[in-house]
């Protein structure tokens, strides 16, 4: 339906370069999820989009019409925000009803499209109350029914989650996807959520810093990360990051050593890479082994287990550091027991000494 | 944990403490304005729940009035007024005697005729011979009366000493004093806390300094710059309009600084959310601005409003001193000099001034309680 092309686009905060040189294509239809830590830039690039937040340099376009300079009514686009920010002193209805009336549409079209958009979200019994007079849930609803009413091309997330009490979140994580498949309309939401963006995405984009970190579907980010940031945020626990270096590497044989104790056999690494130079592997907790023999084997003591029923996690000590491993639910493993952690090459990460992943 | 308990009972004591100094004085001015004004000269204002002794002096009817029934002649009548709820105690025929008989003891005169009273205020006099006298006899009395009260205070303030005029005058003066600057403001205020141009943080910390420029400074100049302006339209030196602007412009930066404070203090969201809804500024203002700003216009309508009606040196200045365009506390400061002495006068008129404020307050007070944004925003 329409595509968001973001060219080059620079922002500053006073001295302060938020968003540096941006470039963005999003495709229509798409669900599209900037995530990253807080003051990474992901709102103020959501804002900008928006039209709330001027440009500093670059173009953005809606449509392949330029939008710079346009106001956000002109975007054809809606806003969800992370605190709802209702009107308190109108109704939901009122609420809803807003952009409609302002717009001068007829009295019946209001009704059928404020009716319609509450019926999908199942608030058609709370249209005459005020927003004081709804739980959370329920008004973030209203905000995302206020969003609908008007058809627009583009939808526009701020954390509209993050008001939300754990459960409630999960329940409206299904929701918005199932919004996105009944409205087909191209949705950029932002999150600091990892989870979020994994289960919402078709494509996920990490900002670090105001830049792009990577680009791409949560599998591909979450198989293949560009850098350690992407490859520490994407994915939870969090991916192990050990110190290492080249052995040896020749013909595509590269061993790297594996905390003094083994070492492992990489291809990926590039052949101008030389020996001795340092590097990092990163290996997420659930591609390692407990007491089984795999490629390289190294043990350490656990010292804390924590059990969640599906599975459990054990940090290992790893010179002061966690290492942390997944493992089945119902282990023995009990706090100060030496365990046996299996790494396999495939599924080892390897990162240079800037954090950029040899692929 | 006991300092805690000490520190409440001393807050509260003060606390009470300030609701009384507060409240005694203006519940005494009620009272007293109601009092009769002989009373209000001889005692204050807390006697008048008691029952008082009053000696008072009545004559009786004269000889035309006699009734005669078997052979002897009688006088009947009643010397308190109709539902004066006094009550006569005793009673003398003599100024120098004026307590000397109980009620329905009889008084034996020299003339052997015999005047009897009843605790009603009713008297018997009888006697052998037919009465001659012209004028009555007097008759002094000590009675107990009642706490009395009266509304021809007011009606004597009201309606004969002008001040229900100066009462309307001042309306007149302070309704459009209040307006003005109010609508005035509401959009200074929106447009410094919610649209962006050239120099706006400089003019607000503008308004903020005149905040501190004494009125008094630019009174008379001010007056002479309107007449000379007045003078090209033909508009009197001395009138309502001038007094308006005059305080318009003075209320201008309190107000617009307490709305925009106000109105800044919304959520920044709420107000995004309407401009992406496609809302321009005039929409947010009239449909969300003003709805939401309904507590803080009336605490500015309060504060502005009070500060006219209290204002004394404007009104001097700006109007004239004539009974069409007197405003209350001149009037009030009139009668101080011309009927310093009639206590229920005072009283009376500064009661009338005092009912709008009164009035104000109460009426509005519930939107001094914030809490409208509730709902707007987590938390």
């Amino acid at each position: 339906m329409s595509n968001i092309s973001i060219n080059k686009i620079n922002k500053f905060f006073g001295n302060v370069h938020v968003i540096k040189d941006v470039s963005l294509d999003i495709k229509s239809e798409s669900f599209t999820v900037l995530v990253g830590p807080s003051g990474c830039g992901k709102s103020t690039m959501l804002r900008m989009i928006a039209g709330l937040e001027e440009i500093n340099s670059g173009s953005i376009s809606i449509d392949d019409q330029i939008v710079n300079n346009l106001p956000p009514k002109e975007r054809n686009i809606a806003m969800v925000f992370q605190s709802y920010a209702l009107y308190p002193h109108m109704t939901v209805f009122d609420n809803m009803a807003f952009g409609l009336k302002l717009e001068k549409r007829s009295k019946e079209e209001i009704n059928e499209r404020v009716n319609e958009a509450a019926k999908i979200l199942q608030i058609e019994n709370f249209l005459q109350r005020k927003p004081k007079q709804l739980s959370g849930g329920q008004r973030q609803r209203v905000a995302i029914g206020r969003a609908i009413t008007r058809k627009p091309k583009v939808f526009l997330f701020d954390e509209p989650l993050s008001n939300l009490d754990a459960a409630l979140r999960v329940q409206m994580r299904v929701e918005l996807a199932k919004l996105h498949d009944q409205l087909n309309a191209t949705m950029i939401y932002v999150t600091h959520d990892q989870t979020e963006a994994m289960t919402l995405a078709d494509d996920i984009v990490v900002l670090d810093q105001g830049i792009v970190s990577q680009k791409g579907s949560p599998m591909d980010l979450y198989n293949f990360p560009n850098n350690i940031f992407v490859g520490g945020f994407i994915g939870s626990p969090k991916m192990n990051f050990i110190d290492s270096k080249i052995l040896s590497n020749n013909n595509n044989n590269t061993e790297v050593d594996l905390m003094g104790s083994a070492k492992i056999n990489i291809s990926k690494i590039s052949k101008t890479s030389s020996v001795g130079e340092s590097i990092k592997i990163g290996v997420r907790p659930e591609h390692l082994t407990i007491n089984q023999n795999a490629e390289a084997n190294w043990e350490g003591k656990v010292f804390v287990v924590e059990k969640l029923g599906s599975g459990t996690f054990l940090y290992i000590d790893k010179d002061g550091e966690p290492l942390v491993v997944q493992t089945e639910g119902d282990t023995d493993i009990k706090v100060g027991d030496k365990v046996k952690v299996g790494f396999n090459s495939a599924r080892c990460h390897i990162f240079d000494k800037e954090g950029k992943a040899f692929n | 944990m006991n300092k805690n308990i000490l520190t409440k009972i001393i807050i509260n004591l003060l606390l009470l403490l300030f609701v009384v100094v507060w409240v005694l004085p203006t519940f005494g001015l009620f009272v007293s304005s109601f009092r009769d004004k002989d009373l209000l000269a001889t005692s204050g204002w807390w006697t008048t729940f008691n029952t008082n002794e009053v000696n008072e002096i009545y004559r009786t009817k004269t000889f035309e009035d006699q009734i005669e029934e078997n052979g002897k002649f009688f006088i009947k009548g009643n010397l308190l007024v109709k539902n004066s709820g006094k009550k006569v105690i005793s009673y003398g025929i003599t100024s120098k005697e004026m307590n000397k008989y109980k009620i329905n003891e009889k008084a034996i005169l020299k003339n052997k005729s015999e005047i009897e009273i009843s605790e009603n205020g009713e008297y018997v006099w009888k006697s052998d011979e037919p009465f001659k006298h012209e004028r009555g006899k007097r008759i002094f009395i000590t009675a107990l009366s009642p706490p009395k009260f009266t509304l021809d205070n007011y009606k004597e303030v009201l309606f004969k000493e002008g001040i229900g005029q100066a009462f309307l005058n001042t309306l007149t003066v302070a309704i459009p004093s209040t307006i003005i600057p109010l609508i005035i403001c509401s959009f200074f205020a929106y447009a410094l806390s919610w649209m962006k141009f050239w120099g706006r943080d400089t003019l607000f910390a503008l308004i903020v300094a005149s905040l501190v420029v004494p009125l008094q400074m630019c009174l008379i100049p001010l007056l002479s710059i309107y007449n000379d302006v007045g003078a090209l339209f033909n508009i009197g030196a001395k009138s309502y309009p001038g007094v308006w602007m005059a305080h318009t412009g003075f209320g201008l930066a309190s107000t617009t600084f307490l709305l925009r404070n106000f109105i800044k203090s919304l959520p920044n969201e709420m107000i995004e959310a309407a401009r992406v809804d496609g809302a321009t500024h005039y929409d947010i203002f009239l449909r969300i601005i003003i709805p939401l700003s309904v507590p803080a216009f009336a605490s500015v309508f309060i504060l502005q409003f009070l500060w006219v009606w209290n204002d004394l040196l404007v009104g001097l200045i700006f109007l004239d001193q004539v009974p069409s365009e007197i405003i209350l506390t001149a009037k009030l400061r009139e009668l101080l000099g011309s009927r310093g002495e009639n206590w229920e006068i005072l009283t009376t008129g500064a009661f009338v001034s005092m009912t709008v404020p009164l009035f104000i307050f109460f009426a509005l007070q519930r939107y001094f309680i914030r809490g409208l944004v509730a709902g707007s925003v987590k938390g």
